[in-house]
């Protein structure tokens, strides 16, 4: 690969050429239409979510003025539940969901990683779950899923094996996944598991094929175990591509609407803080409460943000 | 290490009993089989569900709820592709979902790549700020400007004779709103791909009297297609399934996207309170075999993308 | 130009799959449809307008628009309708179909009336919409106040808001109870369950004969889904034990005794006599159970029973329908539900917009609807009619006759579907476990919360 274009530092203001001041007007000239996009279509409605946080104003509002009420909503916001149990859902939600795809995703990188006949293809039918759209795979899985009339239950039910004398049964009976709060999470948590494993399994794929395969071979002449091999090649290595991973994957955990609208809709205790919020403003109307459930939001991914920056910068020293 | 070591080395350390087992034809086949067994695991993990849609599609509503569940129907039948694609609120739903998606990825190519352009190619102060403001911009919770977009969209007064245009349930409401997460994306791969191009190849040009416009046409803009290829995939992969600001920004039905569109299918006939399965999975392989052949030819380009824009970011 | 390759290969599989896809769809297929469709009698047409040739005279060539029923049979009604309406007066009307989803098609309205857009001129509205919308609808009092007479008084009642007549009746639906003929007879009962508690101990011994062969059947099914059908379910089996109705005469009263001990018993059945899953059951997997035969009981409106008696049904013949059970102090009541016909303050065609109102809400216009939709009609003598109660054996005076009770829309004006949301969230908690004890002073508080800031 050729040089990568390193620009030279700009001198000082006095000492800029007639070349630079061109290509300063220039840059900042064609970078104006992204920037204009991002301030109408990012900065600007962020700006007024904020600022209609503070006021009452209402969907079908008519005949209630819109007026500035302080701190009002951010008071209820504190007091409200529901918006709390939404916050720890989807905590959890991520959490279980980061957590299976980061691992499941490792491991079926790692079998795909080594050469065999047929890797495309494989790599492919990895990415086919995640064309499908969020919304149209959650209806699929909700159908799938049925106590009654659903594949999953029709499977497990039918697999069965005899060992040593014992019968065992992968499932006793049909259960309602979708609809026992028991097991809510777990259902909406596989859908996303579906979804999104493939696609953590290629970013890692990714990492994995930067690392050279030289250090493997000198490793095991060295005696080292394959599972040595791991621990301190494949892993340190990996490292740059897994925070990142994680990272993404997280604040898209955070993020989660599709799946929870469509399995649970308005379920107490089943909602996420996206559903929750969308409730209040498109459904019930309440343009300020919700604007402030944004706020919240925004500060809750923010804080996610900081923590992974603080994270990464801590451990490089 | 050269390969004299290696020999040496070889020869000092015997081989334990274990390689010498692996080694043994026997072994080897032995080895392949959890190998490919979990190769075949993970295959159906990803298609089954697709096979599922797909033998949904093709079995008679009279079969549908049938238990004992049937893996395949005993009586396949094409009438649910026929609902789906006879339906005219579907193939308008493809239409509006079409015109949304190529619009948004037009855009984000056209204004991406110009930014990329002055990001990779130029220096100027305030470059740094500028790349990073896109990169938070792919944090943005989506979720959290609803509530502006919505009443934005209803159109307001900005200054003077100039209002802001009614946008709510038009396809434009989305067209804008999904620049919020192709744009900063798109921006940073093709800025990545543009600083990988040799450093001194617009001097040849320059020297030649181009323009920078001309440089960016006839030189640039060719040598970075395959990022704009990716890119513009992305963009329209993502435009195409997007569903937040779908259903909370279009309300007629002649106006929904396709992840709306099948959702809330009702099918030709049929009372309001009736879900027609069978025609929604037909509908639902419809539009996503397109973009799983897209997807399978263009795998390749996809993980490129991915990991400019991912891991060395 | 490895790149081109690849795209023209792309594009190329894609237009074929495409093209594939539409030869399949134009060769058509020869099968007849094999869905459970209504049985429809001999296709009626729609009837002449009547004063036909005085409305063309005032109003020939305006034009209106009429957001109607969503894309279904509903929609060709309203098609077939609209159609004969402009041939016989002049006046071209535009059909646009409503969101399937009852908030979607209330957000279309809500942002029409509130931006006072005069791009709509008649509007189907939900029977719990007259009291949000009431001030940007026109009063029909003075025009149609005559022809309201004919419809059902509970119905004209709930569409008065304050002395207004904001909304002419169009069609009525009600709760019904769905129960297998054969299967009664089968385990030796001769009339269906008056009580809850009969309910319960029918379904019960029906399901345990019936499981053994069939490991899918459910006694009983109903809409338990956390959305506006469980709290239709829910006020029937509140009401009818003598709980009250939510909100009565502007004060809650949804945490007594009686909704309490009601809304426990149906928490212990779940799983019990019905599947665990009714908790997520709509009106679609209500029908669906039921006539699949997995089912002895079923609450629905009466569109199941066209469905249930069509072709590919598999309970064709083997069902009957009556009024819903009653608690122990209470009586059978069943929710009103239907929807009516409001014309827009900001339309610019009022008085043509009216005239189309008077056509739709007509007896012979309701009788084509009866008879050709199943749409319960809400003109008192249009529900007698022989021909329409034949194919609609719900409308036989013991059933149709059935106190109606209507949810607490009129207190509650825009905050209807907040309220609603408590009410379905909570029945919801319960249904899945949480006691009553618990749930309800929530919703009582939460609900007070609402009708305070009004």
């Amino acid at each position: 690969m050729s040089s990568v274009a390193t620009p030279a530092p700009i001198p000082p203001r006095g000492r800029r050429t007639k070349l630079q001041r061109r290509q300063t007007r220039l840059g900042w000239l064609l970078l104006l239409p992204a920037l204009a996009v991002v301030a109408f279509v990012a900065i600007y409605p962020l700006g007024k979510t904020v600022y209609q946080s503070f006021t009452n104003q209402e969907f079908l509002a008519g005949l209630t003025p819109t007026k500035w009420v302080g701190l009002h909503n951010y008071h209820a916001l504190f007091h409200d539940t529901i918006f709390r149990d939404a916050i720890v859902l989807t905590l959890k939600f991520t959490a279980i969901t980061v957590g299976f795809e980061f691992v499941l995703g490792l491991i079926i990188a790692l079998v795909v990683n080594s050469s065999f006949k047929g890797r495309g293809l494989m790599r492919a039918v990895m990415l086919v779950p995640w064309a499908i759209p969020t919304v149209v795979a959650a209806k699929m899985w909700q159908w799938m899923l049925d106590d009654t009339y659903g594949v999953v239950n029709d499977l497990g039910t039918r697999i069965h094996f005899t060992l040593f004398g014992w019968h065992f049964h992968l499932l006793s009976h049909s259960h309602a996944w979708i609809a026992d709060p028991s097991t809510q999470l777990a259902s909406v948590s596989a859908v996303d598991i579906w979804k999104t494993t493939p696609f953590v399994a290629l970013l890692l794929l990714a990492g994995l094929q930067v690392i050279p395969n030289d250090l493997y071979e000198a490793a095991s002449v060295d005696g080292a175990s394959k599972l040595q091999q791991f621990w301190r090649i494949t892993l340190p290595l990996l490292r740059p591509a897994i925070l990142v991973t994680l990272i993404f994957r997280t604040l898209d955990a955070l993020r989660v609407f599709d799946v929870f609208s469509v399995f649970f809709g308005n379920r107490l205790g089943a909602q996420s803080m996206a559903v929750y919020d969308q409730g209040a403003i498109v459904q019930d109307g309440h343009v300020g409460y919700g604007a402030a459930v944004s706020v919240a939001i925004f500060l809750i991914i923010s804080l996610f943000v900081v923590m992974y920056v603080t994270f990464v910068r801590v451990s490089e020293q | 290490m050269s390969t004299a070591a290696q020999t040496t080395a070889a020869a000092v350390r015997p081989i334990s009993r274990s390689v010498r087992l692996r080694r043994s034809p026997l072994g080897r086949v032995l080895t392949k089989v959890p190998f490919w067994l979990l190769i075949l695991v993970i295959a159906v993990y990803a298609l089954f569900p697709f096979y599922w849609a797909l033998r949904s599609a093709i079995t008679p509503d009279s079969q549908l709820f049938n238990t004992p569940v049937q893996y395949f129907p005993s009586h396949p039948t094409w009438a649910h592709f026929h609902d789906a694609l006879s339906s005219s609120l579907f193939r308008r739903a493809l239409l509006n979902s079409t015109i949304v998606a190529g619009s948004v990825t037009l855009l984000s190519l056209a204004i991406g790549s110009l930014s990329a352009y002055a990001l990779g190619r130029f220096r100027f102060r305030g470059k740094s700020f500028v790349l990073y403001l896109m990169l938070s911009m792919t944090i943005f919770p989506q979720i959290a400007i609803l509530g502006a977009l919505y009443t934005m969209f209803s159109g307001f007064h900005i200054v003077g004779p100039i209002d802001f245009p009614k946008l709510y349930d038009t396809p434009w409401a989305l067209v804008f709103s999904y620049m919020i997460f192709t744009l900063p994306f798109t921006i940073w791969v093709l800025t990545s791909f543009m600083r990988a191009l040799p450093g001194d190849l617009e001097e040849a040009a320059y020297v030649d009297g181009a323009t920078p416009l001309q440089v960016f046409w006839k030189v640039l803009l060719p040598l970075i297609a395959p990022g704009l290829v990716t890119t513009g995939l992305l963009a329209f992969i993502s435009a195409w399934n997007e569903y937040l600001y779908a259903v909370s920004f279009l309300q007629s039905p002649s106006h929904y996207t396709v992840p709306v569109a099948i959702v809330s299918f009702t099918g030709s006939s049929g009372n309001a309170f009736q879900f027609p399965w069978g025609t929604v999975m037909a509908a639902t392989i419809v539009v996503t075999l397109p973009l799983i052949v897209a997807t399978l030819v263009l795998q390749r380009r996809i993980l490129a993308g991915l990991t400019a824009g991912a891991v060395k970011g | 130009m490895k790149h081109r390759a690849l795209l023209i290969v792309a594009g190329l599989v894609g237009a074929a799959t495409l093209a594939v896809s539409l030869s399949v769809a134009a060769a058509g297929t020869s099968r007849p449809r094999t869905h459970a469709t209504p049985a429809k009698s001999a296709a009626i047409v729609p009837p002449r307008v009547p004063n036909r040739a005085a409305i063309k005279a005032k109003y020939h060539g305006q034009k209106i628009t009429f957001v109607g029923d969503s894309v279904g049979n509903g929609h060709v009604r309203d098609l077939a309708l609209a159609k004969r309406f402009t041939k016989d007066t002049g006046i071209k009307v535009t059909v646009v179909p409503h969101p399937a989803a009852s908030d979607q098609s209330y957000a279309q309205l809500a942002r029409a009336f509130s931006s006072k857009s005069s791009s709509i001129d008649v509007a189907m509205i939900d029977v719990v919409w007259p009291g949000a919308f009431a001030p940007y609808l026109v009063n029909l009092k003075p025009k149609l106040a005559k022809q309201a007479k004919l419809h059902l008084a509970s119905i004209v009642a709930n569409d008065t808001i304050g002395g207004k007549l904001v909304a002419m009746p169009w069609f009525g639906d009600y709760g019904i109870l769905y129960y297998r003929t054969d299967l009664l007879k089968k385990y030796g009962y001769t009339a269906p369950p008056k009580t809850w508690t009969q309910l319960f101990q029918m379904a019960k011994k029906i399901q345990d004969g019936e499981k053994k062969s069939n490991s899918n059947f459910a006694g009983f099914v109903f809409q338990g889904n956390a959305y506006e059908g469980l709290t239709c379910d829910a006020l029937e089996w509140i009401a009818s034990a003598g709980g009250g109705h939510y909100i009565d005469g502007g004060k809650v009263t949804i945490d007594n005794a009686k909704a309490r001990t009601i809304l426990d018993a149906f928490r212990t059945q779940i799983g019990k006599i019905t599947p665990q899953g009714v908790t997520t059951y709509q009106e679609d997997q209500t029908e669906h159970a039921f006539d699949n035969g997995d089912a002895a009981f079923a609450r629905n409106w009466p569109y199941q029973y066209g469905i249930g008696a069509g072709a590919g049904s598999k309970v064709a013949g083997k069902f009957g329908v009556t009024v819903l059970p009653h608690g122990a102090a209470g009586g059978s009541v069943g929710t009103v539900g239907g929807w009516q016909l409001a014309v827009s303050k900001f339309s610019k065609h009022k008085n043509a917009a009216i005239e189309f109102v008077r056509y739709m809400t007509s007896p012979g216009v309701e009788k084509f609807d009866a008879i050709s939709n199943s749409n319960v009609p809400t003109i008192v003598s249009v529900a007698k009619n022989k021909a329409v109660v034949k194919t609609n054996p719900y409308l036989k005076p013991a059933i149709a006759s059935v106190p109606r009770v209507t949810r607490p829309a009129k207190f509650l004006g825009t905050h209807y579907n907040e309220a609603s949301k408590v009410i379905y969230q909570g029945v919801n908690q319960i249904l899945t476990g949480t006691p009553a004890s618990r749930v309800l002073p929530q919703i009582k508080s939460r609900l007070q919360q609402i009708l305070n800031s009004k």
